[in-house]
């Protein structure tokens, strides 16, 4: 590596070079103090999970709620898990707000360069997509964080398969989706 | 549970904190990161996790190791855990984000985000009406338990990290001199 082309290290901190891997490596520190401190590895899925029960009480009866098994397994409560979730909400919003990056976005550029501008089809998408996520991040048990990332570096047999197969059924979704476009 | 002396909630929303704000600031939670990834035109998710995974995972041997904690590994319901990624793999392509990632970015103003969180409301009571059929004919499947690969290969963890770590760094280095041409040629 020459030296013009590794730069100068600083600058590559402030151009933001190094940020990826920075980041992940405070992420891998968090996960000691999970394991060592909190006792519970880092993960949000089945935060999502209990938080839903909320949700389906006016759908589905406040009874049927009480009486679902999973619910059961998984009530409603101000648990770790929960406030972990409002947690990364604030500190996403705090540091957003610290490095200028409140924004609001409805279509991002890739999208719109295959599916156009409209906010109705990247709403719908982002509707279907999140059902998808959870309900597949559920009957797996985890998600990026909690398999990805928790149960990776555990070296979980289950969190490997679910971390290579969801990334090759994501570039094959992503391959097929975004193959073609409406833009340029 | 943290040990006394120390407020579990406090804890909880203090680290939650610390994880959000760290994925904001490596920047997967910009709307397109995610589908970048997966279409391999951005390659920060993949430095963000390995990284993680990386130096997250040899602490927490040490750790364990030493006795101050322990693993806590999920059941390797082999169908089920193929199924879901699938289906998980599927829907972050079409959301953008995954749940994480989601919460962060709504944080920052993603409209998409906020819809998704919604959506994945739905996707969790979805999950709770077909679990009972869910947990009978999926999760007993090639149901292996809570197996960690050393064990079921023989193979110590340490050989493993160092594996990750040599293909991690060689990708990286691979990825870096990418992306430094790619800009090149931009400018």
């Amino acid at each position: 590596m020459t030296a013009e082309t590794a730069g100068i290290p600083g600058q590559s901190l402030i151009s933001g070079r190094y940020t990826p891997y920075l980041a992940g490596a405070g992420i891998g520190i968090l996960s000691w103090i999970a394991f060592g401190v909190a006792k519970d590895p880092l993960g949000v899925t089945t935060a999502y999970a209990r938080t839903a029960s909320l949700f389906a009480i006016p759908v589905l009866g406040k009874g049927a709620v009480a009486a679902n098994s999973y619910w059961k397994q998984k009530p409603f409560a101000l648990d770790y898990g929960v406030l972990f979730l409002v947690g990364m909400f604030l500190g996403a919003f705090l540091v957003a707000l610290l490095t200028r990056g409140l924004k609001v976005e409805t279509v991002s550029e890739a999208w719109k360069q295959r599916f156009g501008a409209s906010a109705g089809v990247r709403m719908c998408a982002a509707f279907f997509g999140g059902a998808m996520v959870m309900y597949g991040a559920r009957m797996a048990g985890g998600c990026t964080s909690g398999h990805g990332i928790s149960g990776t570096m555990q070296m979980a047999l289950s969190s490997w398969v679910f971390l290579i197969v969801m990334f090759a059924a994501g570039a094959l979704t992503s391959g097929l989706l975004f193959s073609g476009g409406k833009g340029k | 549970m943290p040990p006394a002396g120390i407020n579990p909630a406090l804890l909880a929303i203090i680290m939650g904190m610390v994880f959000g704000g760290l994925l904001v600031f490596s920047k997967v939670t910009r709307g397109g990161c995610l589908t970048e990834q997966l279409r391999f035109r951005d390659f920060t998710v993949l430095k963000v996790m390995l990284t993680a995974i990386l130096v997250g995972g040899i602490g927490v041997w040490v750790l364990v190791h030493t006795g101050h904690a322990k693993y806590a590994v999920k059941e390797a319901n082999m169908a089920g855990v193929a199924l879901g990624a699938v289906i998980f793999g599927a829907g972050i392509s079409l959301y953008g984000y995954c749940p994480g990632t989601g919460i962060a970015a709504a944080a920052t103003g993603s409209i998409s985000a906020w819809v998704g969180l919604f959506g994945m409301m739905g996707g969790a009571i979805a999950y709770a009406l077909s679990f009972d059929a869910v947990k009978k004919h999926i999760l007993t499947i090639a149901a292996l338990g809570k197996v960690r690969l050393p064990e079921m290969t023989g193979i110590p963890d340490l050989v493993f990290f160092a594996l990750l770590g040599v293909g991690a760094v060689a990708l990286f280095r691979w990825i870096e001199k990418t992306e430094r041409r790619t800009a090149e040629i931009k400018s």
